[in-house]
């Protein structure tokens, strides 16, 4: 196991090179400068701005600087919020996303694989066809759809819950934009769910267990569900990073002060250097998710060990 | 123009007067505070909670240039002058004023202006202040409103040319401060509300450098001090004890959030969450008025919506093809049926909000739509564009639903009109200040807004020297008329030649000005002192309280 991680982490350094390499080059391409406004700024002001951030320097300079300070950990000052460093910046906004994302998807796979299971194991019936058509509306209606009907809702006509921010991150703060957030993956993971399971209770080696006399939720609690969460596992890591940094939408809505927000406003913004950040921590989350999503699946599934 | 419009000028008229220090006389006011009428119950929760559009670049007030910003700021750091709810100048830091000539101008502190940790504010923070704002060390991106009011040396300054300690400014005693400008302006003193021109508390700037202005180093002067700043999430103030009219204060807690979603935070506003709202959306305007109406604040805006010519490419190094253009805009339409919030038709570039501005309307404005067709019709022709040869060109705006709205609608005007064909292109905003600043555009949306209610806020703009959204206009007759305006020495004069820099406009037509804009608000109405009357939308949260329902 120790020789598969190790082999993991040799394999993400290159690919963060490359992906820090084409992203700082990207920006520095990309039409508009951090400090371009409306009010064209004299050249001397420019001049001051340019040489206070470094922008002075020719490009190749520019981008041996950051990556030696990337690698001690220093992502540089935010180019718009000129109060704070990139690090304080993701400092902040990472816990949030974080926070709301881990509960999200926790709900979405539990509930998720909750479902899906019960309606595989009514198969045809009512109820599966009434859990089934609802998590099909939950995969295809948008979250900018979603939320503003549960804003409206709980917010503005009954009034349990607050329309948006975040405070302290208290509870009912986190339950509308939980259910945002996660009502497409639950449908997902119910209809992933679903499939496996109905394909595995058909498998040869359920029949035999049955043939045997094994009650069947003894089958399936300890020869079915296991090899039924194979594609449901692998599912997760992709899930739970799109679920972190794929919540502007709902970082907007509900005013969060997440990851989301800060980078879609920091590309608009041409804010470069916290654009890197996130890319960069993005990269990372990714490289983080699916080694843990293949570790859980050598474990689960022998095959992939051997 | 309307009754209501008059009156509302006539106040602001006032207040430049006032604010002005044309006499020698001393001049001396009431100082405003949250005033709450009496009879009014109080609610015993005073905690006010404000929408305010995107988050804040920074709470330096040098080193911003939003409108975003210059809300907090003006509560967390006072200046030498400060708004009352008409948008009269009225005393802040300084009491007093005066001036003998509108080129020396001597502000007298008051003594118990004090810091939030307790220092005095004196003469010499005004004097750092204003030398850190035109240091080139600093890269303050609005140094130039200093260059703009002709402060000795502010120009050489930011260049690099000569040391900051040369500005015209100094202390004469610890509360005596004074400015020494280039050249008389007698709105010089209603400049001094600006946010670039607010204090900075020099020790705590010098030992905490970038952070000084995080909540636990923050030291100010305002009413108001910072207590929380979660990033894109809220700013919260606390009232400032030391501040000199902290009695006055009636709210104990002033929350803003950055909610930059016009429809995230009409919802927040529904459901109870916030006392007012930064914006309205123009989509759900008239329902909002229909269902709220008690809680629509509508008032007039030192901005103007309008369309710039590329006069150095073709079609529009043409005269005759602007004007055309402009002519076919029915602004009416434009205002009344697809804004509808009260915006009013701009044939200048000043709006008429603007204090001490009431020209004669140029002769476009003056026709009837039916009447500038004609002629539009009659100039294209006369440029050679005709059925068979029809003009064709590109409009360029910045990605936005409302600006989208407006040039399918104008042009189609310009279709029906004038068999125009345009081509429409968005650009997202940083991609469409680059493509502007090239001048990589024939014709363009554009917007501004003033920084002070004067309209050398809005001329200035045009100028030959000034390249601002990639307006190139360079017209000698402009800037000699510009230039006039600046050296010109009484009040009289200056106002004619701001007549004449719009009659100047409207014969070049370098821009076809279409509205002038309204401030729209959802405002709770248990909110008090909310400043409905200020064209510059100066609100100030020491003025505000909460009624009890």
């Amino acid at each position: 196991m120790f020789k598969f991680i190790l082999k993991r982490v040799i394999e993400a350094i290159p690919t963060l090179l490359i992906l820090i390499t084409i992203s700082f080059f990207l920006m520095r391409f990309a039409p508009g400068s951090p400090f371009s406004s409306e009010r064209t700024l004299p050249p001397q002001v420019m001049e001051n701005i340019n040489a206070k951030y470094g922008l002075d320097k020719p490009v190749m300079e520019q981008y041996t600087t950051y990556l030696s300070n990337v690698l001690q950990g220093d992502l540089g000052p935010s180019f718009k919020y000129k109060d704070f460093t990139v690090n304080e910046l993701v400092a902040t906004a990472l816990p949030v996303s974080a926070k709301i994302g881990a509960v999200a998807f926790v709900f979405a796979v539990f509930f998720g694989v909750g479902i899906g299971t019960i309606a595989a194991l009514r198969q045809n019936t009512w109820l599966d066809y009434s859990v089934m058509s609802t998590a099909m509306i939950g995969i295809v209606m948008p979250s900018f759809v979603l939320a503003p009907v549960l804003i409206y809702l709980f917010s503005i006509t009954l009034g349990w819950f607050p329309a948006g921010g975040w405070l302290d991150g208290s509870a009912k703060y986190m339950v509308l934009p939980v259910l945002g957030m996660s009502m497409m993956y639950v449908a997902t993971f119910a209809r992933i769910t679903r499939g496996s399971m109905i394909e595995t209770l058909n498998s040869n080696f359920i029949r035999t267990a049955r043939a045997k006399g094994l009650s069947f939720s003894y089958i399936v609690l300890h020869h079915a569900l296991k090899p039924a969460m194979l594609p449901v596992v692998s599912y997760m890591g992709p899930a739970f990073v799109g679920i972190i940094t794929g919540s502007v939408v709902i970082e907007t809505i509900f005013g969060l002060p997440g990851i989301g927000k800060l980078f879609v406003n920091a590309a608009f913004n041409r804010d470069y250097s916290l654009v890197m950040g996130i890319t960069i921590l993005i990269g990372l989350l990714f490289i983080l998710f699916n080694a843990i999503v293949d570790i859980l699946l050598a474990y689960v599934d022998p095959k992939i060990r051997f | 123009m309307n009754k209501n419009k008059n009156k509302n000028k006539n106040k602001i008229t006032k207040a430049l007067i006032l604010g002005l220090g044309l006499s020698f006389a001393t001049t001396s006011f009431t100082a405003f505070a949250a005033n709450v009428p009496e009879g009014t119950k109080l609610a015993a929760k005073q905690e006010l909670v404000r929408g305010n559009g995107n988050e804040v670049a920074s709470l330096d007030p040098h080193k911003t240039e939003g409108v975003p910003e210059s809300h907090v700021i003006r509560d967390l750091l006072e200046g030498l002058v400060n708004q009352d709810a008409d948008g009269n100048t009225i005393p802040g830091v300084a009491e007093r004023w005066e001036t003998p000539d509108n080129k020396t101008f001597t502000f007298y502190l008051r003594q118990d202006a004090k810091w939030s940790n307790g220092d005095p504010v004196t003469a010499d923070d005004f004097v750092y202040s204003f030398q850190r704002v035109v240091d080139p060390a600093t890269a303050s991106p609005y140094s130039w409103f200093l260059e703009m009011t002709s402060m000795t040396n502010a120009a050489d300054i930011i260049a690099g040319k000569k040391d900051k300690s040369t500005l015209g400014v100094k202390a004469i005693d610890t509360h005596t401060f004074q400015v020494h400008l280039e050249h008389a302006a007698p709105y010089f003193v209603m400049m001094m509300g600006h946010t670039t021109v607010k204090p900075v508390h020099k020790a705590t700037v010098e030992k905490f450098g970038d952070k000084w202005t995080k909540p636990e180093n923050f030291v100010g002067n305002g009413a108001f001090v910072l207590n929380n700043w979660v990033v894109n999430e809220r700013i919260e103030m606390v009232p400032n004890k030391f501040y000199w009219d902290n009695a006055k204060t009636v709210l104990t807690k002033v929350t803003f959030l950055p909610i930059e979603n016009q429809v995230a935070e009409m919802n927040r506003f529904l459901s109870g969450e916030l006392d007012f709202t930064y914006e309205v959306s123009n989509e759900h305007f008239r329902r909002l008025k229909k269902d709220h109406p008690e809680s629509l604040q509508i008032k007039g805006s030192l901005c103007t919506y309008y369309y710039n010519f590329n006069t150095h490419k073709k079609p529009f190094d043409d005269v005759r093809v602007r004007k055309a253009i402009s002519y076919a805009i029915d602004r009416n339409i434009v205002t009344d049926a697809l804004l509808g919030q009260g915006q009013k038709p701009a044939y200048f570039l000043t709006p008429e909000i603007i204090a001490g501005f009431s020209p004669e309307l140029p002769a476009y404005g003056k026709m009837t739509q039916n009447e500038r067709n004609t002629t539009a019709k009659k100039l294209l022709a006369e440029a050679g564009y005709n059925k068979s040869n029809p003009l064709k060109f590109s409009l360029l705006y910045n990605t936005s639903e409302n600006h989208k709205k407006l040039a399918v609608a104008i042009a189609s005007m310009w279709k029906k009109t004038l068999g125009v064909e345009v081509t429409l292109e968005n650009q997202e905003w940083k991609t469409y200040l680059e493509t502007k600043k090239q001048g990589n555009f024939e014709a363009s949306r554009a917007g501004w807004c003033g920084d002070y209610n004067e309209p050398s806020t809005f001329t200035s703009l045009m100028e030959g020297s000034n390249t601002t959204g990639g307006i190139h206009y360079q017209s000698a007759a402009y800037d000699e008329l510009i230039k006039r305006g600046i050296e010109a020495t009484s009040a009289e004069e200056r106002t004619q030649l701001y007549y004449a820099q719009e009659a100047q406009l409207a014969k070049d037509m370098p821009i076809a000005p279409i509205y002038q804009y309204v401030q729209t608000r959802l405002v709770n109405p248990h909110v008090g002192g909310y400043a409905a009357n200020n064209a510059e939308d100066k609100l100030y949260s020491k003025d505000m309280y909460i009624i009890a329902e």
